[in-house]
């Protein structure tokens, strides 16, 4: 294999097992973390149309499951590729900017934390700061279902 | 990147149940800082003492008439069953030895300051570069791949390679061999060592991130007792651990929102970097604040002209009118230069007007230089370190090239001025060499038999590099072999990582594990790791940095110098201490003779 194909093969792989389980679904359509913003600039970022107009709406979404705060917490961060570093765990790290905040339907299954998981659920746009933690999000997606992708 | 923190945070309060709490003061023992520079005095008590049996002298006089105010006693410091004494913003103004006691009537504890002043003022401007976690290997291959070398020789230098005096810097802080950015800039901007994390404050018991006690920053010494500028500048967050060195108090770096606010109270005029998500209220989507405060908006009420491009900055910094800048040209980190010049990796496409570092300082040294007074001027190429961290090698070093270029733009500012210090020097170091070469037409199926080592290591084959010293290829054919000492479980993959910045693990569970994300790539090795398993990527190490500088007061550097020392030359320098005027010299033309004078005297500190 050429070196530049491997990256490749690899998303390949995980977009196959996420179109199978997509497939299984017929609720709701796929939102890609690149299709979140319409613009992200230095002074904020815009909600892409597509993002807005299905506010509300079942919406089926890729990426990584980052570590979660602690294990009792209701929510997980999901970020468009893999989090190297726990900003909860450490003081310098940081959050990226277009992380989409899930509250599972189950909170069990935070020990597959870093791999790459599909999260279907309702989508909440605007901030709010969840309750327990202080978290603030703007992208939510609730009762999720969110299967880990191998 | 410290995942240690919070295990030792979890054993420390394990260990506060079991025994008593143990006394301290602050500033420590040994400490030495600038006369009249302001600080809060700390006494803790490891027991909870009747105000009245508390006494503390300094040099045998009672604290209270040397101070000349009474300080806070705080019977159950945040609900301890220990008691405090705090003193804020306090000074000293006549150098010498202090011995500080504080007795409870049964026990005592004492620390011994050394308090110095400084000369006349030497120069008009300082300008005090920092290569973020730039270790020896660094400038080695920023070197080789920007100048060439060939039967041993190198064509050319870097642009702080041949500045005249040159220092080992210690940079262990006050907890810990190991620093990290926050305490090490801490000790180049206050003169105090401090603690992880921690930025202007000695780390006491205190709970609160804000109380522990304050060490006057640079730049508040300098907008309290001179009209000069200061201005602020680097390629990742603004609020990040070294340009909050600057000016911020707090017991942790993470205080980002909080550091944003300090930044705008510091009266820094020229402020560029990344970081713009801690200005936006939080309602404004790729906010990271937990507030409605709106600090773009702020800055610019208060006279800043904004700029979040390139050519934006430019057009700003070339108005003679513009004496404050604000800008701002990435949520987040900037991209570094591989990303920018080379590869158009990372978030380059979606931001792809950001400024070089090169031409930040040239926009920097424009407008401060409008101030007739005199400018602090300090600079990061911060992303060495970010790049350093991941293993990502190739990285740190097209940045390492990139700050040369800045250090270019400082030389040629300060050209035959001989006014304005120059000082170039990482804050820590990383556990990084070189060790040879990879040549990919060596024979053998493993990577491990394509390394040249000894005579078998030849030279490099990268390209010929533009005219801003930057090879127009990294992924060639025989490249340097370097390699990191210390580091998490990873795949190495012998390779420049052309698909985007390294990512050497993932956190998995508790744990961090090679990113499998690599394990396909031809040749990779699994590298099993050798620090804990709770390390998320290469880490500091406690190797001296080396300090290149070069103008007036530069002559001070020299042999082993303590971080905090370079406080001391600067304030030196500009003639900071209490008695002196600190009008800039007039005139600037200080002759060579004078010069070794200067040097004799301030190297006796």
């Amino acid at each position: 294999m050429q070196r530049r194909d491997w990256l490749l093969a690899t998303i390949a792989v995980a977009t196959g097992a996420m179109a199978e389980w997509v497939l299984a679904d017929d609720a709701g359509p796929n939102l890609s973390f690149q299709e979140l913003y319409q613009t992200r600039g230095v002074l904020g970022m815009t909600l892409s149309e597509k993002t807005r107009s299905l506010s509300g709406r079942q919406v089926r979404i890729l990426g990584y499951m980052a570590p979660p705060l602690k294990p009792e917490v209701s929510f997980f961060v999901l970020t468009r590729a893999p989090v190297a570093l726990c900003p909860f765990c450490n003081s310098d790290a940081d959050w990226p900017s277009d992380i989409v905040v899930v509250y599972p339907k189950d909170r069990g299954g935070w020990s597959q934390d870093g791999l790459p998981v599909a999260v279907a659920g309702t989508l909440e746009l605007g901030s709010k700061v969840d309750r327990e933690t202080g978290f603030v999000s703007l992208v939510r997606i609730v009762d999720a279902e969110v299967k880990t992708i191998r | 990147m410290r995942p240690y923190v919070a295990l030792s945070s979890a054993l420390a309060c394990a260990c506060f149940a079991l025994v008593a709490e143990a006394g301290a003061i602050y500033p420590i023992d040994r400490a030495d800082f600038l006369a009249g520079s302001r600080f809060d005095f700390k006494v803790e008590f490891d027991s909870v003492v009747p105000s009245d049996r508390i006494r503390v002298t300094v040099n045998g006089t009672d604290y209270v008439q040397t101070f000349g105010k009474a300080g806070q006693y705080v019977p159950n410091e945040d609900g301890t069953n220990a008691s405090s004494l705090i003193v804020r913003d306090v000074s000293l103004a006549k150098p010498g030895r202090y011995l500080i006691e504080a007795t409870d009537g049964e026990r005592s504890q004492r620390v011994v300051w050394d308090v110095y002043g400084t000369g006349p003022r030497k120069a008009k401007n300082v300008i005090l570069f920092i290569g973020d976690g730039m270790s020896v290997a660094n400038r080695t291959a920023a070197r080789i791949l920007s100048k060439g070398i060939s039967e041993g020789k190198y064509y050319g230098a870097l642009s702080f390679d041949d500045m005249p005096h040159m220092a080992l810097i210690g940079t262990s802080g006050v907890d810990s061999i190991i620093t990290d950015s926050a305490n090490s800039m801490s000790a180049y901007t206050t003169g105090h060592k401090s603690s992880v994390n921690a930025l202007g404050v000695y780390v006491s018991r205190a709970k609160d991130n804000l109380q522990h006690p304050k060490v006057e920053t640079l730049t508040e010494l300098i907008k309290r007792k001179t009209r000069m500028a200061v201005g602020i500048v680097t390629d990742a967050e603004i609020e990040d651990a070294t340009p909050a060195g600057m000016f911020a108090h707090t017991r942790r770096r993470a205080d980002k929102e909080i550091i944003t606010e300090q930044l705008f109270l510091s009266g820094a005029d020229v402020i560029l970097g990344g970081g713009s998500a801690y200005f936006l209220p939080q309602a404004t989507a790729g906010s990271k604040r937990k507030d409605t405060n709106d600090y773009i908006s702020l800055f610019q009420r208060v006279g800043f002209k904004l700029a979040t491009t390139d050519a934006e900055m430019k057009s700003a910094a070339a108005n003679p009118q513009t004496t404050k800048l604000l800008g701002l040209f990435h949520p987040e980190n900037m991209d570094g230069a591989l990303d920018r010049h080379v590869l158009k990796k990372g978030t380059v496409p979606q931001f792809p007007d950001q400024p070089d570092l090169a031409d930040m300082t040239r926009a920097a040294l424009d407008v401060l230089s409008r101030n007739k007074e005199g400018f602090v001027l300090m600079v990061e190429a911060g992303i060495i370190d970010k790049f350093n961290h991941p293993l990502d090698w190739e990285r740190s070093v097209y940045d390492t090239i990139m700050l040369s270029n800045a250090v270019q733009v400082a030389k040629d500012f300060a050209g035959k001025r001989n006014d304005t210090l120059i000082i170039v020097t990482p804050d820590h170091t990383h556990g990084v060499s070189i060790v040879g070469t990879i040549d990919d037409g060596k024979p053998g199926t493993e990577m491990r038999d394509k390394i040249g080592v000894y005579s078998e290591a030849g030279f490099p084959n990268y390209p010929k590099p533009d005219s801003d010293g930057y090879p127009p290829s990294v992924d060639v054919s025989k490249r340097l072999a370097m390699f990191y000492g210390n580091f998490p479980d990873y795949y190495e993959t012998f390779r420049p990582h052309l698909e985007g910045p390294n990512v050497p693990a993932v956190k998995k569970g508790n744990d961090y594990v090679a990113n499998e994300q690599y394990k396909s790539a031809p040749g990779a090795t699994l590298r099993i790791g050798n620090l804990p398993r709770a390390a998320d990527t290469g880490t500091h190490t406690a190797d001296d940095a080396i300090l290149t500088a070069i103008g007036p007061g530069s002559e001070a550097f020299h042999g082993f110098m303590e971080n905090v020392e370079v406080f001391h030359v600067i304030v030196d320098t500009l003639g900071l201490g209490p008695e002196r005027s600190v009008k800039a010299p007039a005139p600037l033309r200080a002759p060579a003779k004078a010069k070794e004078k200067v040097a004799a005297s301030a190297a006796e500190h």
